[in-house]
């Protein structure tokens, strides 16, 4: 089933295009990583696919009313913020608003999940940056959304979490939900990743199998490095070497 | 809810010490001959209801400020729509139109909070964020302090000055029934208003665009969260002048005994905002029997000192 939509989808920030003609769709088990520079337009193309700013073109989620489309899809903006000292229970709580009920089960699964159980009942506001960032993926889980994108979550966490992290989305698709992930991370991109959609100036460059994506010469055209790439037991490994301008 | 009953003791408390306490003397609520019953229908009860109604507007719209803008430290009158009340009321006393009919004075604060409204929504516009909102808020302030400075300052006499000035104070003393019938339905209607808005300052919590993404119109919310201030603000303005720090403080003191959730925060800040003002309305007339000791003044020098106080463990426990 698709779960995304994109036709031509446009954001303009005065005359100049952040987000040009983008065209996809995001079907259920996919791992789709959102990768690109600064600047690429990945944030761009994410809240213009939600409808959160104004674009032109298609998108299946932007004509959803605001009601319906918080149960179709759960976002994860890159700003961490978390206003008040709530408990993180509290928190992760929110994800059921636009269920309108309690659930205190997808509420336990998620806090299981981002490996949170033992700091429920502290106030989020206390916690570490990556912790945070922990608890804000867990409201977007408990959400339970048919599809999740998220803006860098794994950005400031530490290596276990990252992992832990792009494993629980893995298990999401496997689930038959869809995630959108934006990374900068390649390595990570590579591994967990189901397909990969690379940006550059607001256009999408290549879309298709992590490695079919990340060819040196792409590499060297829109990242500006060389990298190494080779083959193991358990999957892919990427390591960004050198600069090349 | 253990908060919320201890609250509403309190406030009923307070309400039964408000109609015990005035130059009559102290007590005497079950009198049923002599001029007792009459003080207490005719000047306790309209002043301890106005008293109520005032606190709970204040703590509320105060609490749902902070909740939008997601900053401890704002308050009611960041609108500017209180600010503008006030100065319908200053030209009405300058014209001397208070003094040939007793209702020109709150009518023109409810016309001047109205004129803010329009203004704020104007410059605000339907999609700006909180940020807008802010600035909107602190000209038209700044618009409605400039105003009330030249009246003041075309004051043909002393004496309309002194009434300005100490009009501008805050009062709950010498009111009545036509007071409270005039602020009651815009309170009320606009404290069912604000607290409606509890799940989608929940949502806020998160920032405007996770907020959004929830389910939650912010345009929709926005305009919400103006009305409701303005009518809660623009009718406490119009009976009993300018009080200070009470919006800004009680949802202050309050937010740690509700886990800091906005929602649970709103009728609690609505309650304490009640005591406080019901409390301070109490102790004007303890402390100065006599004068006239102004609520606005003594809130003032309560609040203040209290303020000084949070920021002070405030920057404690960030250092």
């Amino acid at each position: 089933m698709t779960l995304l939509s994109l036709q031509a989808l446009t954001v303009r920030r005065g005359e100049c295009p952040v987000v040009d003609r983008v065209s996809f769709e995001v079907r259920e088990g996919e791992v789709v990583g959102l990768l690109g520079p600064n600047g690429a337009g990945k944030t761009t193309l994410m809240r213009g696919a939600l409808g959160l700013i104004e674009a032109t073109g298609r998108s299946s989620l932007a004509e959803l009313p605001a009601k319906v489309r918080a149960k179709a899809a759960a976002w994860l903006p890159q700003a961490r913020e978390i206003a008040w000292p709530m408990p993180v229970e509290a928190v992760v709580r929110l994800g059921r608003l636009p269920h309108g009920d309690d659930g205190s089960a997808a509420v336990e699964q998620a806090l299981e999940r981002m490996d949170l159980g033992a700091m429920r009942h502290r106030p989020a506001t206390e916690l570490s940056g990556g912790e945070q960032a922990r608890v804000l993926i867990a409201r977007t889980l408990a959400q339970e959304a048919p599809l999740v994108l998220a803006d860098e979550p794994v950005a400031g966490l530490d290596p276990a979490h990252q992992i832990a992290t792009m494993q629980v989305f893995e298990k999401l698709a496997r689930e038959g939900r869809g995630v959108i992930v934006s990374l900068h991370d390649l390595g990570l991109a590579v591994r967990h990743c189901t397909r990969l959609i690379l940006m550059q100036s607001g256009q999408v460059v290549a879309d298709g199998a992590p490695l079919e994506v990340l060819t040196p010469t792409r590499l060297r055209e829109v990242f500006h490095i060389s990298a190494h790439i080779s083959e193991s037991d358990n999957g892919p490994i990427f390591q960004p070497l050198e600069v090349i301008r | 809810m253990k908060l919320y009953a201890a609250l509403a003791a309190l406030v009923a408390v307070l309400f039964l010490l408000s109609l015990s306490v005035g130059p009559a003397g102290f007590g005497r609520l079950w009198e049923t001959t002599g001029p007792m019953p009459l003080i207490l229908w005719e000047i306790r009860l309209p002043r301890a209801v106005l008293a109520l109604l005032i606190g709970a507007a204040l703590g509320l719209s105060g609490a749902a400020m902070q909740g939008y803008l997601r900053n401890p430290m704002a308050e009611p009158g960041i609108l500017g729509v209180s600010g503008m009340a006030a100065l319908g009321a200053v030209i009405s006393i300058h014209f001397g139109l208070s003094t040939l009919w007793p209702l020109a004075l709150p009518l023109a604060a409810l016309m001047g909070a109205v004129v803010g409204v329009a203004l704020i929504l104007a410059l605000a516009g339907p999609r700006g964020g909180s940020v807008t909102l802010i600035l909107a808020g602190i000209a038209i302030s700044a618009l409605a302090g400039a105003f009330t400075s030249l009246v003041l300052n075309l004051a043909p006499n002393p004496w309309a000055a002194n009434e300005i000035v100490f009009w501008m104070m805050g009062s709950l003393a010498d009111r009545s029934w036509l007071h409270v019938s005039l602020a009651a339905p815009f309170i009320i209607v606009g404290a069912v208003v604000l607290l409606l808005q509890g799940k989608a300052l929940d949502a806020l919590t998160l920032g405007e665009d996770a907020a959004e993404s929830l389910g939650l119109s912010l345009g929709r919310v926005r305009l919400w969260l103006v009305l409701g201030t303005a009518a809660v603000v623009g009718a406490g303005v119009a009976v009993a002048g300018s009080v200070g720090f009470v919006g800004l403080v009680v949802p202050h003191l309050l937010r740690p005994f509700v886990n800091g959730r906005p929602s649970a925060l709103l009728p609690a800040a609505a309650l304490g905002g009640a005591a406080l003002i019901l409390a301070a309305d109490v102790a004007v007339r303890i402390l100065l029997p006599t004068g006239d000791l102004k609520l606005g003044v003594l809130t003032a020098l309560v609040g203040a000192p209290l303020f000084l106080h949070l920021i002070w463990k405030m920057r404690r426990g960030l250092a």
